[in-house]
């Protein structure tokens, strides 16, 4: 990541399960295509919940998991597992090649098994605590979609599990990244799941007001940066990428979509739920992506924004981005992939390091759809409503938690 | 037959097996493979199935399909 004596970090397999489409050139053609992955909830009866829309992903994930070991996994490792699959197929590395300690680990879930908790909670309320299953704790903890990810590719390397809410996804493929630049690995799958499309979940970030409700025309609910947003849209999904030392990838002749030069992280130390003013807790963040990288900030020239379609969110992080870009942020270009795919939670941000790595590659920069009515208050280039192509040579990416935990990547085209 | 059916399912239901293996004589954990979670989960499933109560002392004498099907049996 630039830093001398540190070791290169590129990206070399891309894994995306999201409510637009699932593998690579699925997910690059519905960015590109302007698709809403949003839609009336299907996966539970929403009568009773204020938010009744969500980007779910109904694709067929028997290809990654078999359907009989899926009955043992919480949804959000098979999303896991199955963007895993996708991202190790897409790297073109061996099952041999990925055996052993030089591979590791870093899959994070903002939640974890949301799902079979609340499933085991109503055998508790119901039957009593006899009857609670004994796949309980490991079919939900948050770091088992990192440990099935690592049983399946034999990988004893470098391994922990990040959960830092809407963060998660930015923060694991930091994190992995270092354990590269350190030498400590050759390769990292790295990423984040989350599957919390249940009564639940949908109860009570609905009950926060988070979520918009905008339930009539689910496809124009996510409106990052539009006047008119009313909250966030809940999707679900899986971000995946493989990361590998950039001498190793290059040995191999590997395709290379982007490197992972600069990461940084912050706390708001603010307020639960609520972005501290101006973005500051954002600010350092991007900040210390920038530094570590030894980028200026007028070399970037887009950033791929939280984006959440909430108020104050987006209200906050462009004024975040103001601040640390100055005049050159208006020249930069920003867009939210979750106009598209909804708000992913913990794999929103790696979800999102995809879509910035097929942007540097491509040359296309994905849009901000439904962005029809400006907030005349936010006034960058949001890409509105169409991909644009461009080329780039630095592209951040950034992510802010509930618990105001701040990431942010600085990704450089290869 | 009709418990040693209702057992199969049981056993195919929680440990994710073929049904053609699952023979009387067939053994939980070296011939089914299950691990010590699954053989938890395959008793409190037989106690659903059957409505019946099995000790813990009970269940570790519960070793093949056949003494499933012969423990149920005998209790009910």
């Amino acid at each position: 990541m630039g830093v001398s004596g540190l070791k290169r970090v590129v990206i070399t397999g891309l894994g995306p399960v999201t409510p637009i489409g699932v593998g690579a050139q699925a997910f690059a053609q519905a960015q590109r295509a302007g698709k809403s992955g949003i839609a009336t909830i299907t996966r539970f009866d929403p009568a009773e919940t204020g938010s009744k829309i969500a980007g779910e992903v109904n694709d067929d994930l028997s290809a990654f998991v078999d359907p009989r070991e899926a009955k043992k996994l919480d949804r959000y490792v098979q999303l896991a597992l199955a963007g895993a699959a996708l991202a190790v197929q897409d790297s073109g590395l061996s099952e041999d090649e990925l055996r052993g300690e030089r591979t590791g680990t870093v899959i994070g879930s903002g939640i974890g098994g949301v799902k079979t908790f609340e499933d085991q909670a109503g055998v508790l309320h119901s039957r009593g605590p006899g009857r609670i299953s004994p796949m309980f704790i490991p079919m939900m903890i948050a770091n088992m979609a990192t440990g099935h990810v690592a049983m399946r590719y034999g990988a004893t390397g470098p391994s922990s599990t990040v959960v830092t809410a809407c963060a998660t996804g930015t923060g694991a493929i930091g994190d992995a990244a270092r354990y590269i630049q350190l030498g400590l690995a050759d390769v990292m799958i790295a990423g984040g799941s989350e599957a919390a499309i249940t009564p639940i979940a949908i109860g009570g970030f609905s009950n926060m007001k988070a979520l918009s409700t905008r339930n009539d025309e689910p496809e124009l609910a996510s409106r990052p940066f539009s006047a008119t947003r009313d909250g966030f849209v809940l999707g679900e999904g899986a971000g995946v990428v493989v990361l590998e030392e950039y001498e190793h990838a290059v040995k191999r002749g590997a395709t290379i979509y982007a490197e992972v030069v600069g990461y940084g992280t912050s706390a708001d130390a603010h307020h639960i739920t609520m972005p501290a003013p101006e973005g500051r807790g954002a600010q350092v963040a991007m900040r210390m992506a920038l530094a570590t990288a030894g980028v200026n900030p007028d070399q970037v020239g887009y950033i791929n924004a939280h984006g959440t379609s909430t108020h104050f969110n987006d209200l906050h992080e462009t004024q975040g981005i103001k601040h640390v870009f100055g005049d050159h942020a208006h020249k930069l270009a920003v867009s939210s992939t979750k106009s598209m795919t909804g708000h992913l939670l913990g794999a929103a941000g790696a979800v999102e390091a995809i879509a910035v790595a097929q942007a540097l590659k491509d040359g296309v920069l994905p849009p901000t759809i439904n962005l029809t009515d400006p907030d005349p208050a936010l006034d960058l280039d949001y890409i509105p409503l169409e991909a644009r192509e461009a080329q780039v040579e630095y592209a951040l990416s950034n992510s802010f938690a509930f618990g105001g935990q701040n990431a942010a990547l600085l990704f450089k085209k290869i | 037959m009709a418990t040693f059916d209702d057992v199969k399912d049981v056993i195919v239901d929680k440990l994710g097996v073929d049904a053609d293996k699952v023979s009387p004589e067939a053994r939980f954990v070296e011939d089914l493979g299950a691990d010590s979670l699954e053989t938890v989960e395959l008793i409190m499933g037989l106690e659903d199935k059957f409505g019946i109560t099995i000790s813990d002392e009970d269940a570790e004498t519960i070793r093949t399909v056949q003494a499933a099907v012969d423990y149920i049996e005998s209790k009910q």
